[in-house]
């Protein structure tokens, strides 16, 4: 029996080297050596001096800091409850058809979120344009004034928002769709027998009984959101940045524009913390969740 | 239940089914006004009307966007790194998922708290470091470059992990009485038991991978080295502002995820919805 603890030991060790070299290198590594410079003035490449919490205290009197934590909690906010909603209400369309038709409806609204970002981009980059957009277009039908949307100031968040909805909602609404069908029909039988209707139903039986998959859902997406980045930059090129710099970006801009490598990591530590703590309170979330069953 | 109440149920059942549809329709719109657009001469691009079907539908712009531009260069980095990633995800990750479930071994409980720590922990924020370390290693515009920060992918452990949980033990102990190493037992037994799953992470892999921006992004400056995905927003001088020759491009850029999960829809769901937390 000992001998046998050993030799498993030993494949295990095997089994697991690769993957933990990798993390090492890639992953246990970077994180220490992140908080080790946000304590000094380095640059992006080569080393700095020890400043103490320098670059934590200028922070609290950076603007564009600022500015940055502020459109990434306004991000949040335009994003992760309305994106939860929308996923919902079409999840509950989509759960309401049968075979085939289900499958290619479905395919219609899940076909976004397979495609890379620029793709997204270039597509309502397109739709958007001030001259020959589509929406455009449209906004003329009706008789409005065109917007140059992503280079208005007021526009931006709220249309890279949308955009974010469009792009990512198939994977909320097929987890949402997995959540329904593991509802037993019995129930909504039983109800139909009582005739409960249509809004009872939903509040009295499916709300409760999704419960667990809505909320993770939701803290899916807040997490994914805090973490916004390639969707601002994007639809900033050319326009005005410094306004809608969130805080990936703000990292991006010290570290690789600015080659202020201890102020950026003073950034990505503070996203690091905020994600950090919220990914631990969904798992506590979960937790409590998988208990419940 | 009344004839009536049951007529009104399907009267506003029917309501909200179309709805759904119109709204699905609606939906892919921009994606179909992306597709239409790039079949379009220039010149029609640019009229001041919408026009739903092209006049003169024309695969020119998808021959400049091939011939005149690098895509096809970056198509075989995208496709190196996307392969490269997903091979050494996918394998790393078997492993160390086996051990983790069929295996006793000290340190066992500080590799899961490694796992569902890296889970937690936001890659964007160690842009920094990972960009000094690769440039301490010297690989700055290069596939390993790309690749090795991206190899982070700790739900595929643990998704394994569940799946040869999974596996009854009477398998194992049959094998064990055979003799058979546990290198046998994993290839032989577990592995081919879980083809399904190990297929559809593959796919998945492949896709983030190939979606990948961030990084990829970062960690080139030479536009030769560029995956699909950057090169067709950051080379501008590549399509000047021929929007259809652009849109051509960001077609040919999404083909091969939409394709992958066109053709595998089933298996590219049930990974999602795995990799989620979510038993499909």
């Amino acid at each position: 029996m000992l001998t046998n603890r050993r030799k498993d030991a030993w494949i295990a060790a095997v089994l697991v080297a690769p993957f933990l070299a990798i993390y090492l290198l890639v992953f246990v590594w970077p994180t220490i050596q992140m908080f080790g410079i946000s304590f000094t003035n380095a640059p992006l490449i080569g080393s700095g001096d020890w400043v103490g919490t320098e670059n934590y205290e200028r922070l609290a009197s950076d603007p564009r800091f600022r500015t940055a934590a502020w459109n990434t909690a306004y991000f949040v906010i335009l994003t992760v409850l309305p994106g939860t909603v929308v996923a919902l209400l079409i999840a509950l369309g989509v759960a309401r058809l049968k075979g085939r038709l289900q499958s290619g409806i479905l395919a219609l609204f899940f076909l976004p979120y397979i495609l890379p970002v620029s793709v997204v981009y270039l597509i309502w980059d397109w739709v958007l344009n001030f001259q020959f957009g589509i929406l455009m277009h449209v906004l003329d039908l009706f008789g409005m004034d065109r917007i140059p949307i992503m280079k208005t100031r007021e526009w931006f968040m709220p249309a890279v928002g949308v955009v974010t909805i469009w792009w990512t909602a198939g994977f909320s609404i097929l987890l949402f769709l997995a959540g329904l069908r593991s509802i037993p029909p019995e129930i909504y039988e039983a109800a139909a027998l009582d005739n409960a209707g249509r809004w009872t139903t939903f509040r009295r039986i499916t709300w409760p009984l999704l419960w667990p998959v809505t909320s993770l859902v939701f803290t899916i997406q807040l997490i994914a959101q805090l973490k916004i980045f390639d969707q601002v930059y994007l639809f900033s090129q050319g326009g005005r940045p410094n306004d809608n710099m969130v805080l990936v970006y703000y990292v991006f801009q010290r570290a690789f524009q600015q080659d202020q490598g201890g102020r950026a990591a003073a950034v990505a530590v503070t996203l690091f913390v905020l994600v950090v703590v919220v990914s631990v309170l969904q798992f506590q979330l979960l937790r409590m969740a998988g208990g419940r069953k | 239940m009344t004839t009536t109440s049951l007529q009104r149920m399907n009267f506003w059942g029917g309501v909200i089914t179309v709805l759904t549809v119109l709204l699905a329709l609606l939906w892919a719109f921009p994606l179909y006004w992306g597709v239409i657009s790039s079949l379009k001469p220039e010149n029609e691009v640019v009229r001041p009307y919408i026009e739903l079907w092209p006049e003169n539908p024309t695969f020119s712009h998808y021959y400049t966007a091939i011939f005149d531009t690098q895509i096809v260069t970056w198509y075989i980095n995208s496709i190196a790194v996307a392969v490269g990633v997903t091979v050494i995800t996918i394998v790393t990750s078997m492993l160390s998922g086996y051990a983790l479930s069929q295996l006793q071994f000290p340190g066992r409980k500080a590799l899961w708290w490694l796992i569902l720590a890296s889970f937690m922990v936001p890659t964007q924020a160690l842009i920094i470091n990972h960009f000094v370390l690769i440039a301490q290693l010297g690989l700055i515009n290069t596939w390993a470059g790309i690749m090795l920060p991206q190899l982070i992918h700790p739900v595929i452990i643990i998704v394994y992990k569940q799946f040869f949980d999974q596996v009854p033990k009477d398998f194992r102990e049959a094998a064990v009485m055979d003799n058979a190493g546990e290198f046998r037992i994993l290839f032989k037994v577990y592995l081919p038991m879980n083809w399904g799953v190990t297929t559809a992470l593959s796919i998945v892999t492949f896709i983030w991978t190939w979606n990948a921006f961030l990084w990829p992004f970062l960690s080139v400056t030479r536009t030769e080295m560029m995956t699909v995905p950057v090169g067709i927003t950051q080379v501008n001088d590549a399509f000047g502002v021929f929007y259809a020759r652009q849109l051509a491009a960001a077609v040919l850029a999404g083909l091969p995820v939409a394709l992958a999960y066109l053709l595998f829809q089933r298996k590219v769901t049930e990974a999602i919805t795995l990799s989620a937390g979510i038993k499909g």
